[in-house]
């Protein structure tokens, strides 16, 4: 049980290269105990890197790790108390499932009562009490993807459970039951558990707070509501939801924007940023609708009915953008207003978001 | 059920293979299937001797029957020897070699170099290699004080061609274990190392089960090869001193050629082959066997 302090923590797997083709780029965070994190972003964003720094598989280019206020960053693995679950189930070919689980305890020299004790435990929790005799080879993908867990979990001094993509080889209908056994042993645990993963579902179904990260930068880390509602980064913005956030460029005058030559007001008013840097203005789907109060003309393209809600794709200017469509919208000639909450319009100088201030 | 045309004119498209199988493996099996089953006085003069070569050849009391016993007896302890120390050696090198970087090739390509001479070259090289007064090998054993002459001690001699099949075939061993090694994912070392496994459990519980089926080739393909030799102790040793390096194919090549016994031979090859392939089918069954065993 601990606390994960990352103080400047930076890598590179080339020895001499420029801050931006770094595999990660300076991060300070502090993982509380308890708490359940998602490390999300594309392919090659360096989540797997930092999670494997985290681990010890990697040692840092600079910075330092503390557990607590110990300082591990150069002590190897296995001194790490560190589990991790990785994307292909790892189970020994040769033992039961019982012996898989007892294998890292019997690597440490636990008492042998002790250890039938613990993995008696931890096949309870995990739902593999039945199975406990059997070779481990022939189990499906998931019952082996949860002794890999089972054996980071069986070391009761573990500090944190890392999940590398866990999910990936799981059948699509028992990723979801997987998925609520882990939440079930965060809860019953009470353990740091910090998952990697690309599918933004698993992200916002699993942590308490979600990590956003691409090319190596951590764009933004706030519970899965602040990033749906305030993406502090334009890549944010269209990485989590479906469809993403609306981006169109606009001039901002203080208070006021001009977007494809009509203006709205702002809730907040904004510095005017620095010449010539790209201006947009985000709003999501979730909060923009067809709407005779709206002041924005936009021309309507096609209506999608989702079944829940109804979807237009609108042309605002040259800009192409979803809004939601109320049962009475108001389209005249394939022609409508659009009604954004003022509240959730943000302004993005250079992909960064401008707090502003109220006006 | 299908519902595509079934025709067997189809068949025609296999008989050049067919022929082909017939003109290069099975007529010359037949000949001696013919030479077996008859004794000949020579002037081509043959007559029926039905299944007297192979009682003769199979039962060791007599002349010809000890012989092929004794043979038998030495190709196997041979088969077994070599394959007792290449198997080992072989994926205890895999495991040191290194795994990523230009040295990976630079290795590899050394250590297949020997594979590559042709086998009576291999011979001719440890001819000269191993003698004991201007051989580099022998000519350092024998002035470390070592008792080493391999054409004239048995001892001496079969050593020698253990050496040589050790140095000629464990790359191939390496190359396998190799290739078996690097197919395991790096997901099983950074498990095994947060398990906080020592090298030996890293070895017996993940390296060891993964390397099974490549050893099961590895081990099949070494003990048929073992068990054929043939080139290295003929230019080596020529069978001796003695007898003691006198393998079947050896002694079988003896009868055929030098005595023209061609009933004899023809038995005795025929058997040989038998016993070939009855103990590959044998090896192979077994490993497959227990393979699916575990499986279920």
């Amino acid at each position: 049980m601990a606390r994960i302090t990352l103080d400047g923590v930076a890598h590179s797997y080339q020895t001499d290269s420029a801050e931006t083709t770094y595999a990660l780029r300076r991060l300070d965070h502090v993982w509380r105990q308890g708490r359940a994190y998602a490390l999300l972003g594309p392919s090659g964003c360096g989540k797997t890197t930092l999670l494997n720094i985290i681990s010890g598989l990697i040692t840092p280019s600079s910075g330092r790790i503390l557990f607590d206020d110990k300082d591990v960053t150069a002590l190897p693995t296995e001194k790490r108390n560190i589990a991790q679950v990785f994307q292909f189930p790892v189970i020994y070919d040769t033992m039961t499932v019982a012996q898989n689980l007892a294998f890292p305890l019997k690597n440490r020299g636990v008492e042998r009562g002790a250890i039938e004790r613990r993995v008696r435990e931890i096949a309870e929790l995990l739902d593999l009490t039945k199975d406990l005799g059997r070779p481990a080879r022939g189990l499906t993908a998931d019952a082996k993807q949860k002794i890999s867990l089972g054996r980071g979990l069986v070391r009761p001094d573990v500090a944190a459970v890392l999940f590398d993509e866990p999910l990936t080889v799981i059948d699509p209908s028992l990723k979801w039951e997987l998925r609520s056994k882990l939440k079930a042993v965060h809860r019953a645990l009470d353990v740091l558990m910090i998952y990697v993963t690309h599918d933004q579902i698993e992200a916002l179904t699993f942590a308490d707070e979600v990590v956003v990260m691409k090319d190596g930068r951590v764009l933004q880390i706030a519970t899965p509501g602040q990033l749906f509602d305030e993406p502090d980064h334009t890549f944010v913005g269209y990485f989590i939801g479906s469809p993403g956030m609306n981006l169109v460029e606009a001039e901002v005058d203080g208070a006021t924007a001009r977007v494809a030559g009509q203006t709205i007001q702002l809730a907040r008013r904004y510095p005017k940023p620095p010449a010539g840097s790209s201006v947009r203005l985000g709003f999501r789907p979730d909060y923009a609708r067809l709407s005779s109060e709206g002041v924005l003309k936009v021309q309507v393209q096609k209506i999608d009915d989702l079944g829940r809600r109804r979807l237009a794709r609108v042309k605002l200017g040259p800009h192409e953008i979803f809004a939601t469509v109320p049962n009475d919208a108001p389209i005249n000639d394939g022609m409508a207003n659009l009604a954004i909450k003022p509240e959730r319009l943000f302004v993005y100088v250079n992909d960064e978001r401008v707090a502003g201030e109220p006006s | 059920m299908t519902d595509k045309p079934i025709n067997n004119r189809a068949w025609l498209l296999v008989a050049p293979v067919l022929a082909f199988v017939l003109f290069s493996a099975l007529l010359p099996m037949m000949t001696v299937v013919n030479y077996s089953v008859q004794d000949t006085m020579g002037a081509n003069n043959f007559f029926w001797n039905g299944d007297g070569w192979f009682r003769a050849v199979l039962d060791p009391s007599t002349e010809s029957g000890q012989r092929f016993a004794d043979a038998l007896f030495r190709n196997l302890s041979f088969s077994f020897v070599a394959l007792l120390i290449e198997v080992p050696l072989g994926v205890a090198i895999a495991l040191c070699l290194p795994r990523r970087g230009w040295v990976v090739g630079l290795c590899l390509v050394i250590m297949a170099l020997p594979m590559l001479i042709p086998w009576n070259v291999v011979g001719t090289i440890w001819q000269i290699f191993a003698r004991a007064d201007i051989g580099l090998f022998g000519a350092t054993l024998t002035g470390l004080g070592l008792h080493y002459n391999d054409t004239q001690d048995p001892v001496s001699a079969w050593c020698t061609i253990v050496v040589i099949d050790v140095w000629h075939w464990t790359p191939l061993v390496i190359l396998l274990s190799y290739a078996g090694l690097r197919a395991i994912s790096d997901a099983y070392y950074q498990a095994a190392k947060i398990d906080g496994a020592s090298r030996w459990a890293v070895f017996v519980n993940i390296e060891l089960p993964k390397l099974r089926k490549v050893l099961v080739l590895a081990i099949l393909l070494r003990f048929m090869q073992t068990f054929m030799i043939y080139t290295e102790p003929f230019v080596v040793t020529g069978g001796g001193p003695g007898s003691a390096t006198t393998f079947l194919s050896i002694d079988l090549v003896k009868i055929a050629l030098g005595q023209v016994d061609l009933g004899a031979a023809a038995a005795m090859s025929l058997i040989y082959n038998l016993i070939t392939i009855t103990l590959c089918w044998i090896f192979y069954t077994i490993m497959t066997q227990l393979d699916r065993r575990r499986d279920a």
